[in-house]
């Protein structure tokens, strides 16, 4: 590297493509500086690249019912007295393999994930940038109500949510709308923060000379927040959305847990921690164990990428 | 001042009657009430006047206004599933969540605030060290995997403590106490620690950041050009100053643990409020349900109004501007 003012030819000669100028980013610079980032990215990515390619990833499948032998159930894990090499953690009442479920039950746990926070951020990002961009009396009101949604905790609007939904939709039965159902509940109950930290980038936004620019020369205010304002808060979002997919795969898991999420016929991380529990009197710790420590390593993976996300994004602590 | 008092009590009743709205919203449109009451062999007509009866009939303005009035007399209807009045069920359930909460909350602060005294006095020392990275696991685990591993460690492999419900109850009349008995006692072990896990790394967090703050304060160094101990810098000068966020955030979480005893009264079968509300959930009875979110909603707005105007009582800086908005 020279030091010294670019030159315009090195200007032009540095790489211009998105995914270039990523890898010549402070960002990528400062994950490399971290080995507990590195780390952490490593085991997000192998949980999503299992949950992604489940069916081929897993030793079992454990939704295939030809396949399962009762003989074969309530292995210990593989290197107990007992064991069996081919359940590496072992099986449960109905023969299926543990790590195969933890497999499939990441791969549900993660879809719920990621299509709640992007729910909430779109819902939230929405109503931030109109609250702030139009202001008035609409975005006071989008402020009260988010006010007083962040009184309650999410778990209680989550189950609020969930009961109520249930209620309209009595003919349907759970299994059929379950992830739909805890979509909605935890998207709905994560968008506020979305919505506040938006509308307050964007009440600074709103008066800068290029978003000033842009209404002069006649652009329609949608495409100013889409195009002009919106790039320019996306930064907090990142931040918030990183976080916030760890609290919703803990808020679906609870769910799942409480009985009210994912049914065992398509369980999540939750859902097997639940069927697990029963047999914890009995001595077959790993049923509910091995989930539980996946679902604990996953989140603690995930808020580790957040933390050092927004360290990074955070000019003010470099 | 006063002013300022009024405005946030107004606010205050604005937000129950919205929640209030939204319960009467939730039990007067999901689902049929009247079909919810009755049984499949009641007649047309009879179901018409048990229609009449209850009001249903009415402008919908009118059964708002009853369903207001009544909420405030303590009376929420009768449960779809239990077919019994929810007052009753939910007075007979508070002694043991309040309980479990109350002793949550004692028990974070009580081992979250030397936690948190220590980590900031001795930046560096190794037990430090250990404090924070235990309470950064302890915030990634969900609070119902704490509860099934203090279950399978106490309850299931050394068999001290057991696993479920609330032990032997003494029965005060209008209140059952499980503090009175050894069983009921070992009974509030596990839930307890499970409970205050979250609140206690959260404490310990909010203290060693509070106490890194004040220690750096020039009336803290003042103190030790004065000479003074090391002890009476750190718990006379700055713990105290350190307090008021503390007792602040505390408050705050006391509605929130009344919340999450949900989860923790789930995992340990505790009969109180949290389970109640649970089974509405996965029953779909909306009046249990109608009537927790009111009794939620009343406790954390009661909770917040009392933080507010004790902060304008404590500390002199907000009374300025009239507040923060909220």
């Amino acid at each position: 590297m020279t030091t010294g003012p670019e030159t315009r030819a090195e200007f032009l000669s540095r790489p211009h493509g998105f995914a270039t100028r990523m890898l010549d980013s402070d960002i990528l610079h400062s994950f490399k500086q971290s080995k507990l980032t590195m780390l952490a990215a490593l085991v997000t990515f192998i949980f999503i690249f299992g949950a992604a390619f489940a069916p081929w990833v897993a030793p079992h499948n454990p939704f295939d019912l030809a396949s399962l032998n009762l003989l074969d159930s309530l292995l210990p894990p593989a290197w107990e007295e007992g064991g069996d090499p081919r359940f590496l953690l072992g099986t449960d009442d109905q023969g299926r393999d543990i790590l195969s479920g933890i497999i499939y039950g990441t791969r549900a746990s993660l879809a719920v994930g990621f299509a709640s926070v992007i729910f909430a951020a779109t819902l939230g990002i929405s109503l931030g940038l109109m609250s702030g961009y139009f202001g008035g009396t609409f975005g006071t009101v989008i402020m009260r109500i988010a006010d007083i949604q962040l009184t309650f905790p999410a778990i209680l609007i989550a189950l609020l949510i969930d009961g109520t939904v249930h209620g309209i939709f009595d003919n349907v039965t759970r299994a059929d709308t379950a992830y739909w159902v805890l979509i909605l509940s935890i998207g709905l109950s994560f968008w506020v923060q979305y919505a506040r930290t938006v509308r307050a980038s964007t009440l600074v936004e709103r008066n800068k000379e290029y978003v000033q620019a842009a209404r002069l020369i006649g652009i329609p205010p949608f495409l100013i927040m889409l195009r002009h304002v919106l790039p320019n808060v996306m930064g907090p979002v990142l931040v918030i959305g990183t976080i916030n997919l760890a609290l919703a795969i803990i808020l679906e898991a609870t769910l799942s847990f409480l009985g009210v999420g994912l049914p065992p016929t398509q369980p999540s991380l939750g859902t097997l921690i639940d069927i697990g529990q029963d047999f914890l009197f009995s001595g077959e710790w790993w049923i509910t164990i091995f989930p539980g420590l996946a679902l604990a390593i996953l989140v603690l993976a995930v808020n580790l990428l957040g933390d050092w996300l927004r360290d990074a994004l955070n000019p003010k602590l470099r | 001042m006063t002013a300022f008092i009024i405005r946030r009590f107004l606010q205050a009743v604005l937000v129950m009657l919205v929640v209030v709205a939204i319960a009467f919203l939730m039990f007067r449109f999901v689902g049929d009430p009247i079909n919810q009451m009755v049984g499949l062999e009641t007649t047309t007509e009879e179901r018409e006047a048990l229609r009449e009866r209850l009001g249903l009939n009415d402008p919908i303005i009118v059964q708002f206004a009853n369903f207001v009035w009544n909420a405030a007399q303590f009376n929420f209807g009768i449960s779809y599933q239990f077919k019994q009045p929810v007052s009753g069920m939910i007075l007979e359930r508070l002694p043991a969540t309040l309980e479990l909460s109350i002793v949550s909350a004692i028990f974070a602060l009580l081992v979250g605030m030397p936690m948190g005294v220590y980590t900031g006095i001795r930046r560096n020392h190794w037990m430090s060290k250990l404090f924070l990275t235990v309470s950064l696991v302890g915030i990634s685990l969900p609070p119902f995997l704490i509860g099934i591993l203090l279950i399978y460690i106490f309850a299931v492999y050394l068999q001290i403590l057991p696993s479920f419900g609330r032990g032997q109850v003494v029965d005060l009349g209008f209140w059952t106490t499980g503090f009175l008995t050894a069983s009921g006692l070992k009974a509030l072990i596990l839930p307890a620690i499970t409970l205050a896990l979250y609140q206690l790394t959260l404490i310990m967090r909010l203290v060693r950041a509070e106490m890194l703050e004040v220690l750096r304060t020039d009336y803290v160094k003042f103190a030790r050009a004065r000479g003074l101990s090391e002890r009476a810098i750190n718990f006379g000068h700055a713990l105290k100053n350190t307090l008021i966020p503390v007792i602040t955030v505390t408050g705050l979480q006391l509605g929130s643990i009344i919340a999450f005893a949900i989860i923790t009264e789930t995992v340990f079968q505790w009969p109180g409020m949290g389970l109640l509300f649970l089974q509405s959930v996965q029953n779909v009875d909306i009046p249990i349900m109608a009537a927790y979110l009111m009794l939620i909603a009343f406790l954390f707005v009661v909770i917040n109004l009392v933080v507010d105007l004790l902060y304008t009582v404590v500390d002199p800086r907000v009374r300025i501007d009239g507040g923060a908005p909220i």
